[in-house]
């Protein structure tokens, strides 16, 4: 390339970006003129954190109560993922919630009363959210009927399905115990070790590959140093995660005693609790497949593209009305997916499966990790930020006050908060 | 092809809504390498020949030759797959996308179904390179965060990535300041310049007379008529825009009524 021709253009000259210090001075030029990502959630996650465990250090920051709060947070968060999907094109899935209930019900029925394979009756729960949001697209792509209405007119319907399929006031057992493990069993140690020895090999591999690649073809890369301090944070922030869960956590209570590892146990022992939940792994494997679809395909750019400007996306040949029934039938296939999380968290499936404040809870997530309710603006890590600072809200308070009301309006501040800094910061990036 | 053939030619073309006749016998020559500007009055049928010369509309009958052979336009890729890209007024970028991003939109580059970054940015930085854009910071900047005129470069280099042979702007400077019209019009200059035929829609005679080389100037769904540069004037322009004529070029009525009576 001839880099030093004397042309005055001003495409910046290949090579790599500074070092740390510049990779941190773009980061906050970028949050100023607007950008600000997830770093308020982050932000107020780690204030709620410190907050939680100063107010209450015994029971909020204990290895149990650190565990009981990744599983309380992966139905919402994975509820949220969908979510994700619908609100970048800047549309809305009121009926998420009950598309979760719906397909958990579908799954308990499958399971007891047509007596199918827990995989078999999975896969048909599954589709059972797939099709819910085939249906929901079609109406909004193809009729052009608002996404609120039809999504409202899904939210009472639904319903109506699961009282239909369980029975007035009824529940159903969910009878496997592979998918009650989900949420009630954690993986071996060694396994937790495993998967974060994947997931930093497999970073490690498929970032330097990227920066390889750029500087080979003479483009601008991530700097080494960067890209070391990024691994390694990863590295340290995963590793902490999975040691703290790979701690015993069971609450021994005075007189009895924790079951040995080894050999016989004594009558009344309590057992031994410890190992990455698998819920984490369900949620893990979602993040990264769901952000590989999202930023390294033709289909998330469009994505991208069709929140961004619809009619340009026409006009640039994309078929605008297939990408919209595709993320409602994903973000839906996901709110089921969200529902099996929740009926083997709750052991069965009942007409409220889903319902309360699921879907706010959802919504709200997607919103404080710092998705736009405006459209063109999210990442799927966004969900996962967003699930956790709601969860956190969620386990904390109740340690602290009793009063439920208390806890719904500090939670609706948060959202309030959240859809504030999306205002804002929009505003910002129009006038720069 | 040589270069005195044009590269696009519009022989007697008509086209009616309903019973409202837009386009009468409309001629019209684009040759490579120059600027032609269509001038004319609101309603004088400026959109409805460039929409149907992008296969937007097609027209009812008429004659339409591209590099001297027949062609066949009912549909906006079949004048892509001719090598002739329009870029609208209104743009159509994506804000929350960057430079490449939004010049790849709808036909990115693919390697094993992943998106394959590295060309794309290589060939965009590329193209603005050809087109000795020098306004632009990055290509991985948002285009949220560029001036008008920035945004109408960015749209007119996706115009021009595709080995697009003719390249047609609608009012690109409309929008725009002093300083960015002048960057802007440099462009188109350097576009005609670099071989391509450029069809350049403007109200402004300053941008026509300063960047033209022929003008075609259409009144009342009529080709007035279609001169170089040089024979014409700002207030002639004006003229034909206005009335249809201006001495003796444009719609001459005496001619009408001879010929009526012959």
């Amino acid at each position: 390339m001839s880099n030093h021709q004397t042309t005055d253009v001003d495409i910046p000259e290949a090579g790599d970006r500074g070092g740390i210090g510049m990779a941190v001075g773009d980061y906050f030029s970028r949050v100023k003129g607007g950008d600000v990502g997830s770093l308020p959630a982050v932000l107020g996650l780690v204030v709620l954190f410190l907050l939680f465990t100063a107010l209450k250090p015994d029971t909020f920051f204990s290895f149990f109560n650190f565990a009981n709060l990744l599983n309380q947070s992966a139905a919402i968060i994975v509820l949220a993922m969908g979510l994700v999907f619908v609100l970048l094109l800047g549309e809305i899935d009121l009926s998420a919630g009950f598309t979760a209930g719906t397909a958990a019900a579908v799954l308990a029925v499958a399971l007891s009363n047509w007596g199918l394979a827990w995989p078999l009756a999975l896969l048909v729960g599954l589709l059972t959210g797939t099709v819910i949001g085939l249906f929901i697209g079609s109406l909004v792509a193809r009729l052009g009927i608002p996404s609120f209405v039809v999504t409202l007119a899904m939210f009472l319907a639904l319903q109506g399905v699961m009282l239909l399929i369980i029975g007035e006031g009824g529940t159903i057992r969910l009878r496997s115990d592979v998918l009650l493990a989900i949420m009630n069993q954690n993986m071996p140690l060694w396994a937790g070790w495993l998967m974060w020895a994947l997931v930093i090999g497999g970073y490690l591999l498929v970032s330097w590959r990227a920066i390889a690649g750029r500087r080979k073809a003479g483009l601008r890369s991530t700097a080494t140093s960067v890209w070391i301090a990024k691994v390694l944070s990863l590295a340290v922030l995963l590793g902490v995660l999975v040691f703290v869960l790979n701690q015993q956590r069971q609450i021994v209570r005075p007189g009895k005693e924790s079951c040995p590892s080894v050999g016989e146990a004594p009558v009344g022992c309590i057992p031994v609790i410890e190992g990455v939940p698998w819920a984490v792994l369900v949620v893990l494997v979602l993040v990264v497949g769901l952000t590989f679809v999202l930023g390294r395909t033709p289909f998330g750019r469009h994505v991208y593209a069709v929140g961004g400007n619809a009619e340009a996306s026409r006009r640039a040949g994309i078929n605008v009305k297939m990408i919209k029934i595709y993320c409602f039938m994903i973000g839906s296939t996901l709110a089921a997916v969200a529902g099996v999380l929740l009926a083997s968290r709750d052991n069965s499936v009942s007409p409220t499966t889903g319902g309360a404040q699921t879907l706010l809870f959802a919504v709200g997530a997607a919103v404080i990790g710092g998705t736009s309710l405006f459209g063109g603006k999210g990442k799927v890590m966004d969900a996962v930020v967003g699930g956790l600072v709601i969860a956190v809200i969620a386990n904390g308070l109740p340690l602290i006050t009793q009063q439920s009301g208390i806890q719904f309006v500090v939670t609706g501040f948060v959202l309030l908060v959240a859809a504030g800094v999306d205002a804002i910061s929009r505003k910002r990036a129009s006038a720069t | 092809m040589t270069a005195d053939s044009p590269i696009l030619e519009l022989k007697g073309i008509n086209k009616s809504f309903g019973a409202v006749h837009v386009l009468h016998d409309v001629d019209l020559t684009v040759m490579p390498g120059q600027v032609t500007a269509l001038v004319g009055d609101n309603g004088a049928g400026k959109s409805t020949l460039i929409k149907g010369i992008a296969g937007i509309y097609s027209f009812d009958s008429g004659d339409y030759f591209f590099e001297g052979k027949r062609a066949q336009v009912h549909d906006p890729k079949d004048a892509n797959a001719l090598g002739i890209e329009v870029v609208y007024q209104d743009l159509a970028l994506c804000d929350n996308l960057d430079v490449v991003h939004n010049m790849f939109l709808g036909r990115e580059e693919t390697k094993a179904g992943t998106l394959d970054e590295i060309d794309m940015e290589k060939r965009a930085t590329d193209t603005l390179k050809g087109l000795s854009v020098r306004t632009l910071k990055s290509v991985r900047q948002q285009v949220s965060s560029l001036s008008g005129g920035q945004r109408q470069t960015v749209a007119i280099a996706r115009a021009v990535l595709w080995n697009s042979k003719m390249v047609i702007l609608d009012e690109p400077t409309a929008a725009l300041g002093v300083a960015q019209t002048e960057q802007v019009l440099n462009l188109v200059r350097r576009l005609a310049d670099n071989g391509l035929g450029v069809i350049l829609i403007s109200h402004n005679m300053n941008d026509v007379m300063q960047v033209a080389d022929s003008v075609a100037c259409l009144y009342l769904g009529q080709m007035a008529a279609q001169v170089q540069i040089s024979e014409v004037d700002h207030s002639s322009i004006v003229e034909l825009i206005t009335m249809g004529r201006s001495g003796d070029i444009g719609i001459q009525l005496d001619d009408a009524l001879t010929g009526d009576v012959a």
